[in-house]
């Protein structure tokens, strides 16, 4: 959009820009619109009533959420509680699993090609494939309950977590790790003395990141049947009672929010 | 060698020693209570896995050939669904952006209740969102759109806010020094500088909003997750394999060549 | 004693790091190593704690072929031979005291040294090694917050503590300034005498080699040049190994001397 407004301000000057250059970037703006609108289309074509109508009826619907039932929170608070619990057990398994992972996914570390491309390319496969889908296909194994949702977590952490630390890794001062091997330490001293002291308050940073996404993705892990309090969101709205929804919402709201507020407040006085 | 004692470390203070030791305790008080407080299954669970485990994992494995055309037209969907909710997201966090940007909108005030809202939107995660629209519009992929849109919102404007706030202020003052106008300093002084991250943030967003929006079906709200509900409630899990498939190549695509383009932008 | 019989050290890429080079060093020797760059001269200093491997030749170290050596083996070996960077090559998050017991890790138990359990004598040691080069009263400090003479001291602090009874030292002062640059060698210099521990320093500067050098040796592309005496190098020596007569920046020049510890 302001790319191209951008242009058409220039035409009044002698142009800055090759003219190969603009005729390229009007192309692709019109393509970009282009498939925009055939998106919007395509996606509203089953919908009843057209536009006009969805406003206003969003509008009624939102109405119907409000007020909250404020006096469910004393039953919303144990799925929520245990979806935090999930998120935490899950985190603390992840990172533990990162460690030999994320070393093995670190270019300077692992020296051997082959452990090294089969750990990335394992590691970039987990984190093209949706949460909730791996929750899905762990309902699908393990039946309905917390385990499986706990394990989707780890899976979909485990992703990103290795990856994130790994580039740390990549980018540590080697150095000192080659004194030490110069003087006569092995790998795991030299990780240990050389690599983690530089590594450790990114690590810490990132642990809390993922914590953070954690608690985000178990929230609707119940949708699918993976515990906590998704599972309790689903009948209340399956109920229609918004009112009771809406407090769940809340709640979800409240807690992701003071979560991110104190990770962030740790990780401030970390760097 | 005399064998010498070492000098005394430097004192730490008593309020520090309090305060490490406070969040030591805390640590240990919250894995306590996640600990005792989960409830798993273990019985159950292990009796699933035990009888499920060889039939559900070869099948993933198989991917039901016949079912290609279906999950095409479906993972399509998924694709316009994300690109459409990017692109609105894109556009809307603009005014969001400029308003959370304190050298914008000119006083703390305002920047502070720009960045409340783009947080209050982040802390609703995107599924809740397709919730609430699957409700206001109906089962459609157009709930989707909505979803990943506002979803999109938050951190877009976030990040917009972040880059305006790192714009090089004296060119904009050397412009306004040869007597440009508003428009012309807008146009010349501040776009030509954030133009180029904000299309690397929305094109970045955009990864993410493929694989959010390929899980939207599971609410009804579009997409191929409509089809992996399908799948996951039939037990269909040589189809749930093409899904899956799907799903992997489409995303290392399009991060693929996001990463190309993003590169190549800033 | 380290004796090259025959080594040469071929790259992966075809490069040539070391051809045919044949000397013996004598315990408690000071050498000092010159030679232009991509001469070979860490290539040669790296051979004999295997950091680079040679890839013919018989390197012998205490009379026993240290080219065979592998694993446990060739820890051992390291153990007993001290190395000084030119980058310091410290932890720079970690304080002094780390830094310098990182010296007796191949000393130490696995386990142990993981959980940082040393011995009271190493750390003991550790503080006697700052003590000589003077810089005991940083102990507490973090490695960043040092200047690069203090942080050079510390990693020679490091070799001492790791009780070597070899020292190389892979151009320890090129990136130092010149009075820096002599106190350190200095130091290098008093700890060879004091503790006999055969020393082997490569420098740029040939001025400096001829200052503390019991004994130069010139390479050359891949090769010994001049091999002799610090009081036989003259002009004509200088031109074998660098191909020209001197220049201004062969030198580091003088400074005044600085406090003799
Ligand atoms: N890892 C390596 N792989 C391939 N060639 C190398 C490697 N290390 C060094 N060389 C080559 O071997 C030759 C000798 O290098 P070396 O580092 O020993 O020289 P140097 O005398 O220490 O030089 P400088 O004074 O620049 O440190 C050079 O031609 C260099 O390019
Ligand atoms: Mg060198």
């Amino acid at each position: 959009m302001n790319n191209h407004d951008h242009r058409s301000a220039q035409v009044k000057t002698p142009s800055i820009y090759p003219t190969k250059t603009k005729a390229q970037i009007t192309i692709i703006f019109f393509i970009v619109i282009g498939f925009y609108l055939y998106s919007m289309v395509k996606t509203q074509q089953e919908m009843v009533g057209g536009f006009n109508n969805a406003i206003s009826n969003m509008w009624n619907v939102m109405l119907k959420f409000f007020p909250p039932n404020l006096e469910v929170i004393g039953a919303v608070w144990p799925p929520m509680a245990t979806t935090i619990q999930m998120a935490i057990i899950a985190t603390t398994i992840a990172t533990i699993l990162t460690i030999p992972l994320a070393l093995l996914s670190a270019q300077n570390i692992t020296t051997s090609k082959p452990l090294y491309y089969t750990t990335r390319t394992i590691l970039n496969i987990l984190r093209t494939i949706p949460d909730l889908v791996l929750a899905v296909i762990f309902v699908g194994l393990f039946g309905i309950g917390v385990l499986p949702g706990i394990l989707a977590l780890i899976v979909f952490s485990l992703g990103i977590l290795a990856k994130l630390i790994s580039e740390t890794i990549e980018a540590v001062d080697m150095n000192p790790l080659e004194a030490m091997r110069a003087s006569g330490a092995n790998s795991i001293q030299m990780i240990a003395y050389g690599l983690v002291p530089q590594v450790l308050p990114q690590f810490t940073s990132f642990v809390l990141y993922v914590l953070e996404l954690n608690i985000r993705a178990s929230v609707v892990l119940g949708l699918v049947g993976a515990g906590g309090i998704g599972l309790i969101l689903d009948q209340q709205l399956g109920f229609y009672n918004y009112p009771n929804a809406m407090t769940i919402i809340l709640v979800i709201f409240v807690v992701v929010l003071t979560i991110e507020y104190i990770s962030n407040k740790i990780r401030e006085a970390l760097i | 060698m005399n064998t010498q004692t070492l000098p005394p470390k430097p004192k730490v203070s008593i309020w520090k020693k309090i305060k490490r030791a406070l969040i030591v305790l805390i640590i240990i008080a919250i894995y306590v209570w996640t600990f005792v407080g989960i409830e798993i299954e273990w019985d159950r669970a292990l009796e699933r896995i035990s009888r499920n485990f060889g039939v559900v994992i070869p099948k993933l494995l198989s991917p039901d050939w016949s079912q290609l055309g279906k999950v095409s037209a479906s993972m399509l969907e998924t694709i316009f669904i994300a690109f459409a909710g990017t692109f609105m997201a894109a556009i809307l966090a603009l005014p969001l952006g400029f308003l959370a940007a304190q050298n914008m909108s000119g006083s703390k005030f305002i920047a502070g209740i720009g960045k409340w809202i783009l947080s209050a939107i982040r802390a609703f995660p995107n599924l809740i969102l397709a919730i609430l629209f699957v409700v206001a519009v109906g089962v459609n992929a157009f709930a989707g759109v909505l979803a990943i849109a506002i979803g999109s919102i938050g951190m877009l404007g976030k990040l917009y806010s972040e880059v305006v706030e790192s714009i090089d202020m004296k060119i904009v003052e050397a412009m306004e020094a040869t007597g440009a106008n508003k428009i012309q300093i807008l146009f010349y002084g501040y776009l030509p500088q954030i133009i180029p991250e904000f299309l690397s943030y929305a094109i970045y967003r955009f990864e993410i909003d493929i694989r959010a929006s390929s899980i939207l079906g599971l609410v009804g709200a579009g997409g191929i997750g409509t089809m992996i509900l399908f799948a996951a409630n039939n037990r269909e899990w040589n189809e749930m394999g093409l899904i899956l498939l799907a799903i992997i190549i489409v995303v290392t695509v399009i991060d693929f060549f996001s990463a190309r383009i993003r590169r190549k932008i800033v | 004693m380290i004796e090259f019989k025959n080594v040469g050290l071929v790259y992966p890429n075809g490069t040539e790091g070391l051809k045919n080079i044949n000397v013996k060093i004598n315990d408690g020797e000071f050498v000092v190593i010159v030679g232009l760059s991509g001469a070979g001269k860490s290539t040669f200093i790296r051979s004999i704690n295997r950091l680079v491997t040679p890839t013919s030749g018989t390197l012998l170290v205490d009379n026993e072929d240290i080219l065979q050596y592998r694993g446990k083996k060739l820890r051992e070996l390291r153990t007993k031979i001290g190395m000084i960077f030119q980058n310091y090559n410290l932890v720079k998050r970690s304080n002094v005291l780390k830094n310098v017991l990182a010296g007796r890790l191949g000393h130490t138990g696995t386990l142990r040294s993981i959980f940082g359990m040393y011995k009271k004598e190493d750390i003991a040691l550790a503080y006697e090694s700052l003590k000589r080069v003077n810089i005991a009263d940083k102990i507490y400090n973090r490695a960043d917050e040092l200047s690069g003479g203090q942080q050079q001291r510390v990693s020679i602090a490091r070799v001492l503590t790791q009780k070597p009874s070899y020292i190389l030292a892979d151009e320890p002062v090129a990136s130092l300034d010149p009075p820096t640059s002599h106190q350190v060698m200095t130091y290098l210099k008093k700890i060879n005498k004091e503790d006999n521990i055969t020393t082997i320093v490569n420098l740029h500067f040939i001025d400096m080699a001829m200052e503390y050098a019991d004994r130069i040796i010139g390479m050359r592309a891949g090769e010994i040049v001049f091999d002799g005496p610090a009081s036989e190098v003259n002009e004509k020596t200088f031109e074998q190994i660098y191909g020209r007569t001197i220049r201004e920046d062969d030198l580091r020049g003088e400074a005044e001397k600085v406090e003799q510890p």
